[in-house]
């Protein structure tokens, strides 16, 4: 399977007052195309870390790290724009929607980035919401939708532009068990149907049944790295 | 994608509708001050234009030199001359010779041998011909008691004369003074009222009478000490043309008797004192725009780091740091290019009603030494169509820009956690 992915030795300090606290150490990840993985540990181990350096939202203080063959510690800010704007989607445990903008616009946003057609961003954003079965509450606002339907339009918003890659910290923390295993099926649908590769954050027992693979951090390193059976 | 932002704006009355309130009320205080500070210097130079200066005023060279004695014996000449050309020239203007004079008043009892005596400052101005001058220098206002002259032989004395003097209305005065070539000079009046000025200079000695008398007083034919000039509206910079205008041609530099036309900053302490006006406003308005500037700068970056969590989502989503920081920055200019029209648009009403109406503050000022006038008003120039932009847009817009700077200073992993907050 293609690389997707690659960090080589990386290391990620935060300054803390005179000296630094190193939150992550020795990193070494191959990520292929398709994986379906959960990166599992306690709080502060440095999950929420790792996403945001792959999605290069931060970057790391040492080491390489290859996305989609490229350094992205390197690009400039409107690359690293691009690159997410084109192939990573991003979905957080607080959802995070717009709360000015419907449904629609919400899952619209990233399209509108990507210069495209109006007739093509709609058929583009009916399709989404149909994955996540939303398509009766497209003129709803953020506020007027419960926390599993809110992480829906999240994973609507960003599965739309048909990334590549899919990050997705503690996706559902907030939500109950039903929710939860709604959203993780829906999730693992659309990884096997498309070809999507997600990676999630997760300390959430329920995750576990879904994954492929299973990284296991802790105090910033890599204590296991297995293949599990995966829903 | 503009449409995207601008349907954000309008839905979004955190956004939109409460800083276009909060820029708005500062921009009608800023135009309401500034066109009260213009009304405040307007009126001290009218003040000023009606007693002491005009908007502009012709003298001799040589009266000019000494022009703070007053000296008529060095008036002008020739006087229905000069007001004719001024009158053809200068159409628009309203041109009055005026006599400055210092004089004895004396009363007498009824065998005509002196009761009171005592030095007074007269002032010969045209009360009969038309109401201009009457109007100007508020003579209905500031009569105290009897009427205004109704024909010549009568005088109108300053209250403080009157009453110093013991003269009663209808009393029978005579002036004593010194005529323009030296010889003694005497002339009966009729006291036909009494007046308050409200201005210490002219009520501590002042005598009013029309110039008619006072040049037969002081054998002054045709002449007179000054000649004044107003325009419908005082604007300085054409004071300046029409003097250069009229000494280039009137004003001969080694010819002490030809005529010098003064602007009115030009004479005595008008420059010094508009001057220190100017700077005093200068500061106050450079103050209260400060810190209307950091009111407005500080709710633009409030405005702006209240929005990092949505920074972040965009940023996630892959706009780039640039294209967010331009769409901030073009949504407070537009925020505050619209809250500023509006707070113009309000403060300007408020000023011309202002300026029109005034405020009468008679009651206040009854008892104080130096009334200007009774009535401040405010008075609305260019300028107050404009100052409004300086708190309303550019300070607004660099408090968004300094708050848009976070976002490139910040990480964007950082911004996250403010949103996540
Ligand atoms: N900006 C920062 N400055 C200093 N320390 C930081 C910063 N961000 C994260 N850390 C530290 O780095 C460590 C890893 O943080 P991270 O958010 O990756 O943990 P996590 O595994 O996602 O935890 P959780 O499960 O609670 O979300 C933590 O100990 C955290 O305190
Ligand atoms: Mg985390």
């Amino acid at each position: 399977m293609n690389k997707l992915i690659e960090m080589k030795n990386v290391m990620k300090k935060y300054p803390m007052g005179k000296t630094d606290f190193v939150a992550l150490e020795n990193i070494d990840l191959k990520f292929s195309e398709g994986e379906f993985t959960g990166i599992v540990g306690p709080s502060g181990s440095g999950k929420t870390t790792i996403l945001n350096i792959i999605g290069s939202l931060d970057s790391q203080s040492s080491g390489d790290v290859l996305v989609m063959g490229k350094q992205i510690a390197k690009l400039s800010n409107t690359k690293s724009a691009r690159l997410r704007s084109q192939k990573i989607g991003f979905i957080f445990q607080t959802y995070n929607l717009l709360p000015v903008y419907t449904v629609f616009e919400n899952v619209e946003f990233p399209l509108l980035l990507l210069n495209m057609s109006k007739e093509k961003r709609k058929i583009l954003v009916n399709e989404a919401l149909k994955w996540v079965g939303l398509t009766d509450k497209i003129k709803s606002k953020p506020a007027q939708l419960s926390g599993g339907e809110c992480q829906r339009v999240a994973i609507a918003r960003a599965i739309v532009k048909e990334p590549k890659l899919v990050l997705a910290d503690e996706p559902t923390a907030n939500l109950d068990a039903e929710n939860s295993h709604n959203i993780l099926k829906m999730m693992k649908k659309i990884n096997e149907e498309t070809g999507t590769t997600f990676i999630f954050a997760t300390h959430d027992a329920k995750v576990i049944k879904y994954i492929t693979r299973k990284i296991t951090l802790l105090d910033g390193s890599i204590a296991q790295d297995e293949i599990v059976s995966g829903g | 994608m503009l449409k995207f932002l601008a349907k954000g704006l309008m839905r979004d009355r955190s956004r939109s509708f409460f800083p276009i309130l909060i820029i708005a009320a500062g921009v009608v205080l800023t135009v309401l001050f500034y066109s009260w500070i213009n009304g405040f210097i307007g009126m001290i130079i009218s003040e000023n234009a009606r007693f002491e200066t005009g908007h502009v005023k012709i003298v001799t060279r040589a009266y000019n030199e000494l022009i703070d004695q007053k000296p008529y014996d060095l008036g002008l000449m020739n006087v229905d001359k000069k007001l004719n050309y001024l009158n053809q020239n200068y159409p628009n203007m309203n041109w009055q010779p005026r006599i400055y004079f210092g004089a004895l008043l004396d009363v007498p009892d009824e065998n005509g041998e002196t009761l009171q005596q005592g030095e007074v400052m007269g002032l010969g101005v045209d009360l009969f011909s038309d109401n201009f001058e009457r109007n100007l220098l508020n003579l209905e206002n500031a009569l105290a008691s009897g009427e205004l002259p109704q024909k010549q032989g009568e005088i109108l004395l300053s209250q403080e004369v009157a009453s110093k003097l013991k003269v009663k209305l209808g009393d029978n005065v005579t002036m004593i003074g010194s005529t323009m070539f030296g010889s003694i000079a005497m002339y009966n009046f009729i006291v036909s009222g009494t007046v308050r000025f409200g201005i210490q200079a002219m009520d501590r000695g002042a005598v009013i009478a029309d110039i008619s008398d006072v040049r037969s007083f002081l054998d002054m034919k045709n002449t007179a000490s000054e000649i004044f000039g107003f325009l419908p509206n005082y604007k300085e910079e054409k004071t300046y043309a029409i003097s250069k205008e009229y000494n280039e041609k009137f004003s001969y530099e080694n010819d002490e008797f030809s005529d010098i036309m003064l602007p009115l900053r030009e004479q005595g302490q008008m420059s010094f004192m508009l001057a220190s006006v100017d700077q005093r406003t200068g500061i106050f308005i450079f103050f209260f725009l400060f810190i209307m500037s950091i009111v407005l700068w500080n709710s633009g970056l409030m405005n702006g780091i209240r929005r990092y969590g949505e920074v972040g989502v965009r940023l996630a989503i892959g706009e780039s740091k640039g294209h967010i920081y331009r769409a901030m920055i073009i949504e407070a200019i537009i925020i505050g290019i619209v809250a500023t029209i509006i707070g113009t648009a309000i403060g300007l009403v408020f000023s011309y009603l202002l300026q029109h109406y005034g405020i009468n503050i008679s009651s206040l000022m009854r008892d104080a030494n130096v009334i200007m006038s009774s009535t401040m008003r405010a008075r609305v120039t260019t300028e107050c169509y404009f100052v409004g932009f300086i708190p309303g847009v550019i300070a607004s817009v660099i408090g968004a820009c300094f708050a848009g700077i976070g976002i490139y200073r910040r990480n964007t992993a950082q911004l996250f956690k403010e949103l996540e907050q």
